[in-house]
């Protein structure tokens, strides 16, 4: 699906105006977050405490690493559809494997990473449609989990239950995690070159391909990164819910996908942005259960909740880019 | 001779048809020729319903880069809900019923394009959102719903003739159809060239707007009818009844034949990849094998298939 698109505005008619919408559309996400926490704030004000906070985002540290993952696919104008069975995935290797024999373990998250590599050389080299090839990928994550895994339990490793346990003083863990989760993601895909090369690979293929880059490396490094988030997400969760289920991670898929979305990201053209995907996946996890849970709205609509911020916030970014170019 | 041989090998579709005839070959094979024929009318109805799907999320791929319909699942669990409803089990207001399911499939469908337009977002986010959306409906409306189909319309999506289903027969028909209006009506062309090339469509003078609003329309309505058909033959609507046209509807499109590009679209082969899909399934049952294994080598074949069919350079 490479489709060079030459869609950036012209840079140069107008700055002052365009720098503003820039920021405005850059503060979307963030101020989008604000909100809903004011909205909590506002319904009950008790939530907004240190417990409150680590109660409230805690399920949000794995949807951020989900999200960052998906982050990467995107940017290489791609969609991973596998990415929930792919964390449930992992979740079952770290409640078993992990905790028996932690060599075989690590060998085999490893070799998960190796395989999206080896996904993202397919697709680049038969130039295969990412949505069937990741399609097709799901069923093999959950066949696999559910071989692992036929009945919910296992229990995570020690060390990982220590890890997410931590209670640092002043700032929630989840907090501070999601700090950690965006710098490092802003720095390694927007600070460095080769971060600046991966975008390129889908904002204009071509013209990285000329340049001398390899495209098939930076498609596979893509994968490989999203591989990595993956396997981190997978951990986080299981170190949270303590014991696994081949189905734990199914609804990490979509979330992934509206959380890049919510932050600022484009679907083709490699434009995405690390912090606002953080935002955006703790902007989705806070409004998916604790601000409906104190609106007293039932939970059959908190994914009707989900899909209405999404439509709201790109409803929004719509208002503000309104002179952008048409798609 | 060689010739008319090297035509037929040239046509995409006839992959999926071979792969379909191999995976009921290996099923054979391996129960020593009983119930060939029983696998094939199972197959053969189970088919229709993603065939159906499939030929509506062909039309919205067709339409270029970036077009999926990702509502269908949410589509066809609200649309079984809304049809049992109104039908009620009684076999008097069948046809009230599957209106009602195609008038809920057509809202999803005009839903989905206004979100697109308005918010002139990408369709996979415009959908994807909605899906959301419909799904809470589906979940708050149809839970605990306990409505039977009406008899004889239960009975009408399990009929045979000469072993094969009459549904069959009639989604045979309704494919034709729809390569008609592809091939030959202003409607199917226009969604091919903009598929092509949508700036090159518009300046043509083709009204792009409202071939993208009557595609995504067609294939929620199509989606509509799928729910009302299925609840009809599984006895009962329940929200996860569309769960599996997710992947189904967009790899049934993409083994028949059908760019992802976009501006290239085959019918014959959603029928194809239907039955290769459904018949490796049986297969993989026959087998006997669990779970697990079932999913992970359904998976596995599918990016095998999609490999070795390879993906085609993008027209531009």
């Amino acid at each position: 699906m490479a489709v060079p698109i030459a869609a950036s505005p012209p840079a140069s008619q107008a700055p002052g105006r365009l720098d503003l919408r820039r920021l405005l559309r850059a503060l979307l996400p963030a101020l989008s977050l604000a909100l809903v926490l004011l909205a909590i704030a506002w319904l009950n004000p008790r939530a907004i405490s240190y417990f409150g906070f680590t109660l409230m985002l805690n399920l949000a540290i794995p949807i951020a690493l989900a999200t960052i993952a998906q982050m990467f696919v995107i940017a290489g104008n791609d969609l991973d559809l596998s990415i929930g069975a792919f964390v449930g995935f992992v979740g079952c290797v770290a409640a078993t494997w992990l905790r028996e024999t932690p060599l075989i373990g690590v060998l085999v998250l490893l070799g998960c990473i190796a395989v999206y590599a080896a996904l993202g050389a397919l697709i680049h080299l038969r130039n295969l449609p990412s949505i069937v090839v990741t399609l097709g990928m799901s069923f093999v994550w959950q066949g696999l989990a559910i071989l692992l895994l036929p009945k919910p339990g296992g229990k995570a490793p020690d060390w990982l239950l220590a890890i997410m346990g931590v209670k640092p003083p002043f700032i929630p863990f989840p907090i501070l995690a999601a700090l950690v989760i965006a710098v490092v993601a802003y720095v390694g895909l927007m600070r460095t070159s080769y971060g600046t090369i991966l975008r390129g690979s889908g904002g204009n293929a071509v013209a990285i391909g000329r340049a001398g880059w390899s495209l098939l490396k930076a498609k596979m490094a893509l994968f490989a990164c999203t591989g990595l988030f993956g396997v981190l997400s997978g951990l986080a969760l299981i170190g949270i819910t303590t014991s696994a289920d081949a189905n734990i991670g199914n609804g990490y898929t979509l979330l992934s996908i509206a959380g890049v979305i919510l932050g600022g990201g484009e679907f083709v053209g490699g434009r995405v942005s690390p912090i606002g995907a953080v935002i955006g996946a703790l902007t989705l996890a806070l409004a998916a259960s604790p601000l409906l849970t104190f609106m007293r709205i039932p939970p059959d609509w908190q994914v009707a909740a989900n899909g209405a911020i999404l439509i709201v916030v790109l409803a929004a970014r719509v208002l503000i880019s309104r002179k952008d170019v048409e798609r | 001779m060689t010739s008319v041989v090297g035509r037929i090998v040239a046509r995409p579709w006839i992959w999926s048809f071979a792969g379909a005839l191999l995976v009921w070959l290996a099923a054979i094979l391996f129960t020593r020729g009983h119930g060939a024929g029983g696998m094939l009318t199972a197959a053969l109805s189970l088919a229709v319903f993603t065939v159906v799907v499939g030929v509506g999320q062909m039309f919205v791929i067709t339409l270029g880069p970036g077009n999926v319909d990702l509502s269908l699942p949410a589509n066809i669990g609200l649309a079984s809900a809304v049809a049992m409803t109104v039908m009620d089990g009684d076999d008097g207001r069948v046809a009230l019923g599957l209106l009602a399911a195609l008038a809920c499939g057509f809202t999803v469908g005009v839903v989905n394009y206004l979100l697109i337009r308005a918010l002139r977002i990408p369709p996979i986010i415009a959908t994807l959102s909605a899906s959301f959306v419909i799904q809470s409906i589906d979940i708050s409306y149809g839970r605990g719903l306990q409505i039977k189909p009406p008899p004889g319309f239960a009975d009408f999506t399990n009929i045979q003739l000469f072993g094969i289903p009459i549904l069959a027969i009639l989604t045979v028909a309704f494919t034709v159809g729809a390569g008609v209006v592809l091939q030959r009506t202003v409607y199917g062309r226009s969604v091919l060239a903009i598929g092509q090339n949508m700036r090159a469509a518009r300046l043509a003078g083709i009204r792009v707007g409202w071939v993208r609003f009557a595609t995504y329309a067609l294939s929620g309505t199509l989606g509509g009818l799928d729910g009302a058909l299925l609840a009809g033959y599984f006895r009962g609507a329940n929200v996860d009844i569309g769960n599996e046209y997710l992947l189904a509807s967009i790899a049934v499109v993409v083994i028949g034949g059908t760019s992802v590009a976009g501006g290239k679209a085959n019918v014959p082969g959603i029928w194809g990849a239907a039955l290769f899909l459904v018949l490796l399934l049986t297969m993989l049952n026959t087998f006997g094998v669990s779970a697990g294994v079932r999913l992970v080598l359904t998976g596995v074949i599918i990016v095998a298939v999609i490999t070795a069919a390879g993906g085609q350079k993008a027209l531009r």
